[in-house]
């Protein structure tokens, strides 16, 4: 029976392919001045929303206006980017280090905004990495990635980084069960020995610091995505599992062997207070905790072991399992935090959790079985409603604050827009092609802006102009103000995102910084004044003390560096003014330029292997003398006894 | 100085003409001329020793990277500019320099001829009014 079902799915699967890819899917927008006039943005004004996406296995975010789909800023987080420097100045480097050493890569799938009662404030966003389980969180007053927490005894951090209503947590689930703490047994020990484990990240109210407060040891599962509760439900986060088979190879076909997977429910509150009474036992765990800082504009990277493990066999109520059709992906709450969609990939239908029926069945203790403790709840017992016949592969579901939920279907291509409380689909809307995710402004939130739905789609094929095999990732943006979604805007997006959220423009615009403030610069090589700049020699390492300013670097002139010295180029950008950055680039540096906001000090290393005259510029255009920022460095032999020598202006 | 800051030069001209706007007409008398910007009227008295010090200290921070006193660097020299402008037209080419150098005709032309736009150092209005005292105080 079981193999039986899996033939249909696959069945299924080959015909929507050849279905899709062989029929056209221009829909001709192409004389729709409406839709036109909805995404216009007219030069100069500004899109309402902001668009943070992941850049998947770019490792980095980027950033669109919306409705306009327009690009802009692709903000490095996981990946170095050589376009300023981030991972390779000195200063940043220290960012991208894990237990592991450097890793200047990784797959980022999901960003979340920093909420407050249950709605984005504009403070932060958090994106995770998937690969080396990582969680970064980004400042949105400045744009960049200001604090990266790597996750021990998780692997493959995909349930990440979703947050509490008041940002009290993000949550990470892994996808990936493996052995804790890790070590070297037969992978056909999965059952025994393999474990899933949730890791609670406190975040510092005032300043967003994150912490690894404690992780509960759950059954060695595949932890999918999660959400946290709100109102009545805020003291919960909920985590979509599949593979309750525990199966250790193609799991394709053996893990979809049950005809349900799980919901688990955690009472993150209840957690709290075991923690505080002492029930978690300490266990090791390495990672490193890197963080950013404004004043000396630098990062430091500190080695922590350790973690808090909360067994949910010692502490009842923590945990319980509601039983979901067939591997699910989304499980996502409702603005009013009553109800729970679970969306399972393989299922054909969506079913919706009710909370208060939960907590009903918690107290009359409807419990089917358990495992490894754990109760499972009963699947009716629990139930508000199914929505019957949505599409095919449903994967994840947002609200538009109106009443509605809009879950994207993969297999059959489409939004699906069904009515809370009735469960019936009241509206659907092809895209193309094979949507993942879907995002509405707020639609994680208490109060969704709604407005558009954001389709973001896994694959692009005919949508574009070709670009050779390796295609752009299509977003697509559908007007949901009326009863019937309607296609508005196509747009090519960078690496692969797999999530989005956006936050309306005014609570976030205010706030961007503009420059960094010369006198609050207490970077240990700064050069505040023009009239302070050095060379200054310690044994084979020569530090130069570098100013820029419209159009010219001081000292422009340095001589007595030697084949075998490392040179630190600390340079200060004295402007003050928005919009000023210099760059810095220097032949034969085998690293990157540095791109240097004004007021901010950074720092390139510069190993010179041959003897001679290497010029350095400017290498963003900052003024009409911008050609004119130029410099020379000479490099004489090792055995040379030419002195220090720089010039300070005239 | 290369083809390319040439073209930019002429690209410069051309916008800072086309920018220009109703002031074209007027010839600026340039001790009258307020220039464009928050700064309406500047009561100066007797030097003031205090804001001297305060002032030469922003000057020494902000500016040198660009002015020198008694000789023209990346801008022009300093000593003598309070008998050339106004008070109000100092306070204001430090405060707003980019609209300066658009709309007013004897910014426009230092523009013209030192090339490199005067930096907006993000100057509050008491610390562009120390420095004013600290230039006043280079006319003694």
């Amino acid at each position: 029976m079981k193999t039986k079902n899996y033939f249909i799915s696959a069945i299924i699967i080959i015909a929507l392919s050849a279905y899709f890819y062989s029929c056209s899917s221009k829909s001709d927008l192409s004389k729709d001045t409406d839709a036109a006039s909805k995404v216009y943005v007219a030069p100069g004004s500004h899109d309402e929303f902001y668009g943070l996406f992941s850049g998947g296995f770019s490792g980095q975010m980027t950033v669109y206006g919306l409705p306009s789909g327009r690009l802009l800023k692709v903000i490095p987080v996981f990946s170095q980017q050589a376009e300023n420097g981030w991972g390779y100045t000195e200063e940043t480097k220290p960012m991208l280090e894990t237990s592991y050493g450097f890793i200047p890569w990784d797959d980022a799938h999901h960003p979340q905004l920093s909420m407050t009662n249950s709605n984005p404030d504009g403070r932060w966003v958090f994106i995770n990495g998937n690969n080396t389980p990582r969680i970064a969180r980004i400042d949105l007053s400045s744009f960049r990635t200001t604090e990266i927490i790597e996750i021990p005894n998780s692997s493959g951090n995909h349930s990440s980084p979703f947050c509490t209503e008041n940002t009290e947590y993000v949550v990470a689930g892994t996808r990936f069960s493996v052995p804790t703490p890790n070590k070297d047994v037969p992978i056909s020990t999965y059952k025994e020995n393999f474990k899933g484990n949730l890791s609670f990240i406190k975040v510092d109210k005032d300043n967003g610091r994150m912490n690894l407060e404690f992780q509960i040891r759950m059954p060695g599962f595949n932890y999918d995505l999660s959400r946290a509760g709100k109102a009545a439900s805020k003291d919960w986060v909920f985590f979509s599992c599949y593979n309750s088979e525990q199966a250790n190879t193609l799991l394709e076909v053996n893990a979809s062997q049950n005809d349900k997977d799980f919901i688990a429910a955690i009472n993150w509150r209840l957690a709290e207070k075991y923690l505080k009474e002492g029930k978690a036992k300490d266990e090791p765990g390495k990672y490193r905790h890197n963080v950013w800082n404004d004043d000396v504009h630098s990062a430091t990277s500190t080695e922590k072991n350790g973690v808090k493990v909360l067994y949910p066999q010692d502490c009842p109520g923590l945990v319980y399992l509601i039983p979901t059709p067939k591997s699910p992906h989304g499980c996502d709450v409702d603005p009013s935090g009553e109800y729970i969609a679970a969306s399972g990939k393989l299922a054909a239908l969506i079913p919706v959790f009710s909370f208060s029926k939960m907590q009903k069945a918690v107290q009359e203790k409807k419990f089917d079985s358990d495992v490894e403790g754990i109760p499972i709840l009963n699947y009716e017992a629990v139930l508000a409603g199914e929505v019957q016949n949505p599409g095919l592969g449903p994967l994840h579901t947002e609200f538009d604050g109106n009443g509605y939920g809009y879950t994207s279907m993969f297999l059959s291509s489409e939004i699906v827009k069904w009515k809370i409380g009735t469960w019936e689909v009241v509206d659907r809307i092809p895209t193309y092609y094979s949507i993942g995710h879907l995002m509405i402004p707020g639609g994680d939130a208490a109060k969704p802006w709604g407005k558009y739905v954001v389709a973001l789609n896994k694959i692009t094929k005919d949508r574009y102009l070709p670009t050779g095999p390796e295609l752009t990732h299509s977003a697509q943006l559908y007007d949901i103000s009326g009863d019937k979604m309607k296609l508005l805007l196509d747009f090519p997006t960078n690496g692969e995102p797999h999530y989005a959220q956006a936050i309306h423009a005014d609570l976030v615009k205010p706030n961007s910084k503009k420059i960094y403030k010369l006198e609050n610069n207490k970077h240990p090589h700064a050069t505040l004044n023009e009239k302070d700049v050095k060379v200054v020699r310690e044994g084979n390492i020569v530090r130069v003390y570098m100013t820029t300013i419209r159009s010219h670097f001081m000292p422009d002139m340095i001589e007595g560096i030697k084949v075998g010295d490392i040179v630190y180029w600390h340079i200060t950008n004295l402007e003050q003014d928005w919009d000023i950055p210099h760059g810095f680039a220097v032949m034969g540096a085998q690293n990157s330029e540095a791109l240097i906001m004004p007021g901010e000090t950074q720092t390139i290393v510069w190993k010179p292997e041959r003897v001679g005259i290497f010029p350095f510029y400017c290498s963003d255009f900052c003024s009409a003398l911008h050609q004119e920022m130029q410099g020379y460095i000479r490099v004489s032999a090792a055995d040379s006894k030419t002195e220090i020598t720089f010039n300070k202006g005239q | 100085m290369n083809k390319h800051s040439i073209l930019i030069l002429l690209v410069l001209v051309l916008l800072i003409q086309s920018c220009g706007g109703g002031d074209e007409k007027t010839t600026p008398q340039e001790n009258v001329d307020k220039g464009v910007g928050p700064i309406k009227t500047v009561f100066v008295g007797n030097i003031d020793a205090s804001m001297v010090a305060n002032g030469s200290k922003i000057f020494q921070a902000k500016c040198t990277a660009c002015h020198k006193v008694d000789e023209k660097y990346i801008g022009p020299k300093l000593r003598g500019v309070t008998q050339r402008r106004s008070p109000e037209w100092i306070m204001n080419m430090i405060m707003n320099p980019e609209q300066m150098i658009k709309e007013n005709e004897a910014a426009k032309k230092l523009f013209a001829e030192f090339m490199t736009p005067m930096a907006n150092q993000n100057i509050p209005q008491d610390e562009a009014r120390a420095l004013l005292e600290y230039l006043r105080s280079l006319e003694n």
